[in-house]
């Protein structure tokens, strides 16, 4: 049979295999709860100790969950994870931290400044921009109708 | 109580993003962005502030809570200072986490090697 | 003319006297374990970089090869080889060391074909005697170029494939003993729209299933085995299904190199192995020495590539393919 790129791709489609979504959505459940609940334990612990709000230990919180997830994407462990927590190890701010010190590690060899430091922003770029971008829109709506 | 519902909503909301990323096979920094910008217009909105209270670590945890900080300091700091505030206050809320990973980041690129896969 | 249909036939006769495998460690824990000339430890081989263990992996193919068989760059006419890095760096710094006029040639994962392919047609116009074929692929030096960082927190999909660290030169000659290339058909790219770069089998096997069918048809040969270089689980399927519905089913004894090198059920390697490197090692640690033993006569090699690169993919272009066929003979 002759195929051409509009029958084509049906065939890809009966030979690719599918992922499997369920065991990757049950693992995505179990690794991303388990880091919120780290989160929870030391936002908690924060409160406890320094006699601060909630709203004043959560930034503490996210700062010592990037500093975490930054030693254990160096040690090479955080891939690991991933492979079997796929979205539950993207989505807490541990996976922000994640995408900015992998591309960083990676591109060592090519220097401190235009290796390591350039690609810093690579991954992180796109979602610091949007972040801002979209809280500045957010920010102006707010003076519009609030 | 407070742990549980950590676990659970941060764990529904990260299964959210796995059905994203299985269903559109698109790569990470795709589904990064689309929680940063979700998160900023739940937080416009007021919603993420229930979640919030609901599920305490587990909606500020994911960067969902990211962009919601975002949109609030921006909303808190346009109240106040006008334009130059909706320019700075994401900015300014959500600066320890982003400072951290910049610095943590890079510290931790200088220190170990790139591992290879085996 | 040496030509029949879109195939060349070599008229005198150009032997594979002798190949060198160098091999990374998860290849020599696999199905091949054992026939390698040499696996790697782990993926640096005492260089600083990924890209300096590949060139050395390059080089130390070719110089293991030209110890083995007493060879003196006096007696090599030329070395032809190729990579998947930008600009072919591999290849080139190797050659560098290697000191042998040069051809650089960019197939994908197509070069060990396609340098075996030109390096016949120069010894059969009678240009040259010796010609060494050499490629390498990375799995560390091909990821940070075409897709995420390896320290990256996510899932590889089910029909990805595995980069195969390995490198193999091949020794061409126009005298001494050994299996004979006898038809050369290089490939026309091929593409059906797969933009998927998840998907490299599916990309890649309409450019297989052409070069295989053109090649069947222009010579006739009844092959004892054809072996195409690095679709996997996924593009095996396709071009099986391809030739059934012709009626020429091939399947019994149709083999891939990336479900070859690796145990797609035991290696977490999903769909199987790819690269420059995947058909150049498993030819010249098994294939060719089924030859050797007699075990097979007749041999279909093709060597197969995806041509595209992490810009055009960015800017929505699909991926072409292409396939090279050797057709060699004891």
């Amino acid at each position: 049979m002759k195929y051409n790129k509009n029958n084509y791709k049906k065939v890809v489609d009966e030979f690719t295999p599918k992922n499997k979504i369920l065991k990757n959505c049950l693992m995505a459940f179990i690794f991303g709860g388990t880091i919120c609940l780290i989160g929870e334990i030391i936002n908690d612990s924060f409160v406890g100790w320094l006699g601060i709000s909630d709203d004043e230990a959560s930034p503490m919180t996210s700062v010592v969950l990037v500093g975490l997830s930054a030693v254990l994407t160096g040690l090479g462990w955080y891939d690991k994870l991933g492979k079997i927590g796929g979205a539950g190890m993207v989505v807490p701010i541990t996976g922000f931290a994640n995408s900015v010190v992998s591309p960083a590690l990676e591109y060592k060899r090519e220097g401190f400044i235009l290796g390591t430091a350039a690609n810093i922003f690579k991954l992180a770029g796109p979602v610091l921009l949007f972040g801002y971008f979209s809280s500045f829109i957010v920010g102006l709506l707010s003076m519009l109708f609030k | 109580m407070n742990y549980v519902m950590s676990f659970v909503i941060g764990g529904l909301i990260c299964t959210a993003g796995q059905i994203i990323i299985d269903t559109f096979k698109k790569n990470n920094a795709y589904l990064l962005v689309l929680l940063v910008v979700t998160g900023c217009i739940l937080g416009f909105f007021g919603v993420y502030d229930k979640l919030v209270e609901i599920g305490h670590s587990g909606a500020t945890v994911p960067l969902l809570g990211f962009g919601n900080s975002s949109a609030k300091g921006a909303m808190e700091e346009a109240a106040g200072k006008g334009f130059m505030g909706a320019l700075s206050g994401g900015v300014i809320r959500t600066a320890p986490g982003v400072a951290a990973a910049l610095l943590f980041g890079y510290t931790v690129a200088v220190i170990f090697n790139p591992h290879g896969d085996k | 003319m040496k030509k029949t249909g879109k195939t060349f036939i070599i008229k005198d006769d150009v032997i594979i006297r002798d190949t060198y495998t160098i091999a990374g460690s998860k290849e020599g824990q696999g199905p091949l374990k054992g026939r390698f000339d040499m696996v790697l430890d782990d993926d640096l081989w005492e260089e600083d970089t990924w890209e300096k263990c590949e060139l050395k992996m390059q080089k130390t193919a070719v110089e293991n090869l030209k110890n083995k068989n007493s060879l003196i760059n006096e007696n090599i006419d030329l070395l032809i080889s190729g990579d998947l890095l930008n600009q072919i760096t591999s290849s080139s710094f190797a050659a560098r060391e290697l000191e042998l006029p040069y051809i650089g040639v960019y197939g994908a994962c197509s070069t060990m074909t396609l340098t075996m392919g030109l390096g016949a047609l120069i010894i059969d116009g009678g240009f040259a005697e010796n010609v060494i074929c050499v490629t390498s692929s990375h799995f560390c030096s091909a990821e940070r170029q075409y897709r995420l960082p390896l320290e990256m927190g996510g899932q590889r999909h089910m029909s990805a494939q595995w980069t195969v660290t390995g490198s193999a030169a091949v020794w061409l000659s126009n005298s001494g003993k050994g299996p004979k290339i006898k038809h050369v058909t290089f490939g026309k790219i091929v593409d059906l729209g797969v933009k998927d770069a998840n998907n490299m089998g599916a990309a890649m096997a309409p450019a297989a299933y052409d070069s295989l069918s053109r090649h069947l048809q222009d010579t006739g040969i009844d092959y004892d085995l054809i072996v195409t270089g690095d679709l996997g689980k996924v593009g095996k399927s396709i071009v099986n299904k391809m030739f059934d519905e012709d009626n020429k089913s091939i399947e019994s004894k149709y083999d891939d190199c990336g479900t070859i090198i690796f145990d797609v059920n035991k290696q977490d390697v999903h769909a199987g192995g790819s690269g420059c490197g995947c058909s150049a090692t498993v030819f010249g640690s098994f294939l060719y020495k089924k030859l050797l033993n007699n075990e097979i006569k007749k041999l279909l090699f093709t060597s197969t590539g995806a041509l595209h690169s992490p810009t055009a993919t960015l800017q929505g272009e699909s991926i072409p393919g292409i396939a090279h066929c050797l057709g060699i003979e004891v």
